[in-house]
């Protein structure tokens, strides 16, 4: 994949339901100067910024990325703005990680953002379309259905999806920049938590947040110069496919599999139960969890539901899932792919705190977006590739 | 616009913005959205796949990336693939809460449409459930799939060929 890309300062936004005491540039400028601070760097240090957030429509500013150049400092250098839904944290570093793998620039800032307090995400994701009947209900319409599928197609047991949110809301408490902190959470409680799009309740739906998540991506002369905690890209990966077409597998789109099969091959991992250490996995609503493990190849399809019940996606599990806390603990939509990538890169670096899972050396970032049509991935090692 | 403010500072200003938009219908959702003023649900067969789709939204095969061809009259019963039931308000909602939202593959088409279930209990709704169209009165019809004001569970040995139940 071109020259070697080195993670060498990540840094995120104390999350919550809206902060009020900074604007938009505050937010992404919170983000970016905990990572830089991370790498030891300034941005003066910066060759190129790669920016990204989930729809325009839900801040009603559009192309946001003219006007938060300036609280970037990023006047006179490159900008640029991704845009893959949900996806788009992870496909936003992985675009920054393209330009050094090229060789074009050397360090490159990447932001994603979301301060979805300053609008309405699920007015903004439920327009009317003039062609159809105005049924849909947000992101939580659109998947509710096909986690309807998931469970009846595996027979998963009823109680998997509060399993999940239990496990993740658990882990937030171990990470102090995590939106949800929510003590005593049980699973008779999580069990009692009311339908919101029936299959899936209250409690096993992300919260909506504001936040923003940076890296500092750059190159192996730097890094090695550097000398600081250092994660190395092993692999990424990128795939879509359309919304809707005749036949789509809506539970285990066929994009996801070939991007987590291109992305594990890259990365020379054959068996990913086995060589992966932890995954930052973007589990919106927590049925997505044993659907995602399928899908990535963790487990055959169906058998999913069964690394969750028996406890294998906890720290110390096999596989931990989200030691974060995932979205299902912090939804700032823009950034939480950034998040799943930058906290996977966290746990190779050893930096991951509390929420540190023991002797990880290898670790997945996932994240998608859309009607689950665009995917973004990267595998990351303490280990140059 | 509107302010917020907290010990005197300004927090948060509140504005407002609307705009009604203009959206270019095309061939192939043209017969469609005329299919609907006349009580008739038209799909669009894809010349490369053979399948057919149902809204022809923007009148091109998502898997073949070409032009959907001529119309294909649909029937006004369907199966239930999938469905959830929306118990959560939001800001534009127009459907009272709760309501079933269902992906409803109409018989002829290959791909499901989103619609109303009413007439049953939510709970004895499943899937693979049979449904037909309810219209609304022909003098209420536009271009509009709400002209189907909801679909409604439909006795297996009722299925009739196409358009034979557009004025139930």
């Amino acid at each position: 994949m071109g020259e070697r890309v080195a993670i060498v300062g990540f840094g995120q936004t104390n999350h919550d339901q809206c902060r009020s005491d900074v604007s938009i540039a505050g937010l992404v400028r919170e983000a970016a100067d905990r990572a830089l601070q991370a790498a030891g760097l300034e941005l003066a240090d910066i060759d190129a910024f790669v920016l990204g957030k989930a729809p325009d429509m839900l801040e009603g500013i559009v192309m946001p990325e003219l006007w938060l150049a300036d609280a970037l400092g990023a006047s006179g250098k490159p900008v640029f703005r991704v845009h893959t839904a949900g996806s788009v944290g992870g496909s936003t570093a992985i675009v920054a990680a393209s330009h050094i793998a090229a060789g074009i620039h050397e360090t490159v800032l990447t932001i994603g953002f979301e301060k979805q307090s300053d609008g309405n995400a699920m007015w903004a994701l439920s327009v009317p379309l003039p062609f159809g009947m105005p049924v849909h209900a947000g992101a939580g319409g659109y998947f509710s259905p096909h986690v309807r599928s998931y469970i009846e197609q595996s027979k998963a047991p009823a109680h998997i999806g509060a399993m999940v949110a239990v496990k993740d809301r658990t882990n937030a408490l171990k990470n102090p920049y995590a939106h949800l902190q929510q003590r005593g959470l049980t699973l008779e409680v999580a069990l009692e938590s009311p339908m919101l799009w029936d299959p899936i309740r209250f409690v096993e739906t992300c919260p909506s947040s504001d936040g923003a998540a940076a890296m500092v991506l750059t190159s192996e002369r730097m890094a090695d110069r550097l000398k600081r905690p250092t994660a190395w890209v092993q692999s990424t990966a990128m795939r879509s496919e359309p919304t809707l077409f005749a036949g789509r597998d809506q539970v285990n789109p066929q994009a996801g599999i070939d991007c987590a099969k291109a992305v594990f091959a890259g990365a020379g991992v054959t068996s990913p139960i086995d060589e992966i250490d932890v995954a930052e996995i973007y589990v919106p609503f927590s049925w997505f969890e044993p659907m995602w493990l399928e899908n990535l190849g963790f487990s055959a399809p169906g058998d999913g539901w069964k690394l969750v019940e028996d406890g294998e996606t906890n720290i110390g599990g096999r596989l931990p899932v989200n030691p974060s806390g995932g979205v299902l603990s912090s939804n700032p939509i823009g950034a939480s792919g950034m998040l799943r990538f930058g906290e996977a890169a966290l746990q190779v670096m050893g930096l991951a705190g509390e929420h540190q899972v023991d002797g990880a050396r290898t670790a997945l970032g996932h994240a998608y977006g859309g009607g689950a049509q665009f995917f973004a991935m990267w595998v990351v090692g303490s280990k140059k590739p | 616009m509107t302010t917020s403010t907290n010990d005197g500072d300004v927090v948060h200003l509140h504005q407002p913005i609307g705009v009604t938009y203009t959206w270019s219908a095309g061939p192939g959702a043209s017969a469609y959205l005329q299919g609907l003023t006349e009580g008739r649900l038209v799909g669009n067969r894809c010349p490369s796949c053979d399948l057919v789709y149902f809204p022809p939204r923007g009148g091109v095969c998502p898997r073949d990336a070409v032009a959907l061809g001529p119309p294909v009259e649909l029937g006004h019963t369907g199966t239930i693939t999938t469905f959830c039931i929306v118990n959560v308000p939001f800001l534009g909602q127009t459907i009272e809460i709760p309501y079933v939202a269902a992906s409803i593959m109409l018989d002829g088409a290959d791909i499901a449409c989103q619609h109303l279930i009413q007439g049953c209990a939510a709970t004895e709704i499943f899937i693979g459930m049979r449904v037909r169209a309810v219209w609304k009165p022909a003098d209420e019809w536009t271009t509009s799939f709400a002209n189907i004001a909801h679909f409604e569970p439909a006795p297996t040995d009722s299925d009739q060929p196409a358009g034979a139940e557009k004025n139930a």
